[in-house]
């Protein structure tokens, strides 16, 4: 059966639902928020209609601005890390038997579906004093007293990485998977070793991937709520929790909408920008 | 060789990363006194009984499978009508809605959530059990909408183009042909929704928060009153259940197909 154009009402059928369903419960709910972000609060109910900016205005303060270069700092610096060490593991992964990937991937989708709250409960046992690591450190005689690693900037590194770093793993899995093999071969045979091969033909022919799943995971990152809270001192809370603190507890949906209107057009912008820099770069080469 | 050595450093790096967490978690779960100590003293299997005996739990554990459940049947609808029309038909205007599927899923989770809580705020149905099955079949609707799309573009057109030469008409086709082919498909897209369902925080909290308990909310109100072990256990029954469902998907589909490579016979 070919594709064909629709030609009576009943060929649109199928779409009916899949649209109707997408349009009431997401255009419309995104654009509530956005219409709320522009109305005034109401201290008895939720809002009021208005057209103010004043929700931004608030927003461009500089404490909300220190959070907001923060969230951006702390997302672009898991994005890093995670591209840097799933990069190479989805290679070597991608070159195992068939066995050995299904059983990694299993795992691996198991830990993506982790809960955040989970992945931070795990997290802060490992980091905390009466049953971390640092146990295992003074066990085998590395240290000697066992200490808390939380709260801290380093443990909120490290489990918004585990967080992120499944999802990296699978971003990556199919264009690596799919890279034709006689590249390498060819690399090979003109005398380059594995580890050449990989540097001089793998990464240049997977740039434009690399670029994306950075792109992907760091708005991954951006969005992480729960770790920020779980493992870090309130210093370090990125604008999601500060979202949901206004949604909820101050019951200020509107300035709560502005921030979140915020968050989409930086992710939007700085997603725009490192697709203009990639681009270029491959215009260039 | 250099290449082997360094993958086996690297493997075994990731691994215990990606395994340290479940471990500790593991022995805590199973420790005998209600403290989090480790390594753990003593073996019981109390805290696991917990979940299913305690009321509080047992009530967040049947709430989270049943928004996983349904919630992952309503995403499976809306994905299916739109894989096929986009496979079937020439109408590239119609691509709309699969970017609006996949959107929902890039945004970061908090926005997407707070569209959600001013939504049913607006139309008064705020807390209701229904709407949280609703927010999480759109924000999963991506997943069964790739693994669909993946499904229907492995199908062999000329398989169905011999159906419809023999005179069946689409739905003989739909129903005798094209729904068996995708059936593992739509499965695994079933499965990917409902184990992230069952995990996921912010869009359940946001819409029903603070009327239904599911799992994950239970936990992080638990965190804030102080460790309790049962944690631990609730912990390793997830990824018990993850694993479980992914080991299937892998048992009797092709995994690596479903994720994105090419056919498995190549290697």
């Amino acid at each position: 059966m070919r594709r064909e154009p629709p030609r009576t009402i009943g060929d649109y059928a199928p779409l009916v639902f899949p649209a109707i369903m997408l349009v009431v419960f997401f255009v419309i709910p995104f654009s509530t928020m956005i219409m709320v972000s522009f109305f005034r609060r109401d201290q008895a109910g939720f809002y009021t209609p208005d057209f103010t900016f004043d929700n931004y205005e608030r927003f461009l303060s500089a404490f909300f601005g220190g959070v907001l270069g923060f969230s951006i700092m702390l997302a672009v610096m898991v994005a890093i890390v995670c591209v840097l060490i799933a990069f190479p593991f989805t290679w070597m992964l991608t070159r195992a038997s068939r066995r050995v990937q299904v059983v990694w991937l299993v795992a691996i989708l198991s830990v993506l579906s982790l809960s955040e709250v989970i992945i931070g409960f795990a997290w802060s046992t490992l980091f905390s004093r009466t049953a971390g690591i640092t146990n295992l450190l003074v066990a085998v005689g590395l240290m000697s007293e066992a200490r808390a690693l939380l709260p801290g900037f380093g443990a909120v590194l490290t489990g918004m990485v585990y967080q992120a770093l499944p999802y990296t793993i699978l971003v990556l899995y199919p264009a690596i998977v799919r890279l034709d093999p006689t590249l390498i071969e060819a690399a090979r045979t003109l005398g380059a070793s594995p580890v050449r091969a990989f540097a001089n033909v793998v990464v240049p022919a997977l740039r434009n991937t690399i670029v994306a799943t950075l792109i992907m995971v760091f708005v991954f990152a951006l969005g992480s709520y729960l770790l920020p809270q779980i493992l870090g001192r309130p210093q370090h809370w990125t604008l999601s929790v500060l979202i949901t603190d206004q949604a909820i507890y101050q019951s200020n949906m509107p300035f709560a909408a502005a921030m979140a209107v915020f968050l989409v057009l930086m992710s939007l912008a700085l997603v725009g920008l490192t697709l203009l820099v990639g681009g270029r770069r491959e215009a260039q080469a | 060789m250099s290449g082997t050595v360094f993958r086996r450093v690297l493997f075994t790096v990731v691994g215990i990363f990606l395994a340290a967490p479940l471990v500790v978690v593991a022995g805590v779960s199973v420790n005998e006194r209600q403290s989090l100590t480790f390594p753990p003293q003593g073996f019981s299997l109390s805290w696991y009984a917990q979940i299913f005996t305690d009321q509080s739990w047992r009530a967040a554990l049947v709430n989270s499978l049943t928004l996983a459940a349904t919630s992952a049947a309503l995403a499976v609808i809306i994905a299916l009508p739109l894989a096929w029309f986009l496979w079937r038909r020439i109408a590239p205007w119609a691509n709309i809605f699969q970017l609006l599927g996949v959107a929902p899923f890039i945004l970061p989770p908090v926005i997407t959530a707070l569209g959600f809580l001013t939504f049913w705020a607006t139309v008064g149905a705020y807390g209701q059990a229904w709407t949280a099955a609703i927010s999480h079949a759109i924000f999963f609707v991506t997943l069964p909408l790739v693994t669909l799309s993946l499904g229907f573009n492995s199908i062999d057109r000329s398989l169905v183009e011999a159906a419809s030469t023999m005179g069946a008409n689409d739905r003989t086709v739909l129903r005798t042909v094209v729904l068996p082919l995708i059936l593992p498909y739509l499965v695994s897209g079933y499965a990917f929704v409902f184990v992230l369902s069952l995990n996921e925080y912010i869009v359940a909290y946001m819409t029903v928060g603070f009327t239904m308990e599911t799992l994950p909310i239970k936990i992080f109100n638990a965190l804030r009153y102080g460790y309790t072990p049962t944690m631990a256990s609730v912990t390793i029954f997830f990824v018990a259940v993850a694993a479980l469902v992914f080991g299937l998907i892998a048992r009797f589909g092709d995994l690596p197909k479903l994720l994105g490579a090419l056919s498995g016979d190549e290697k």
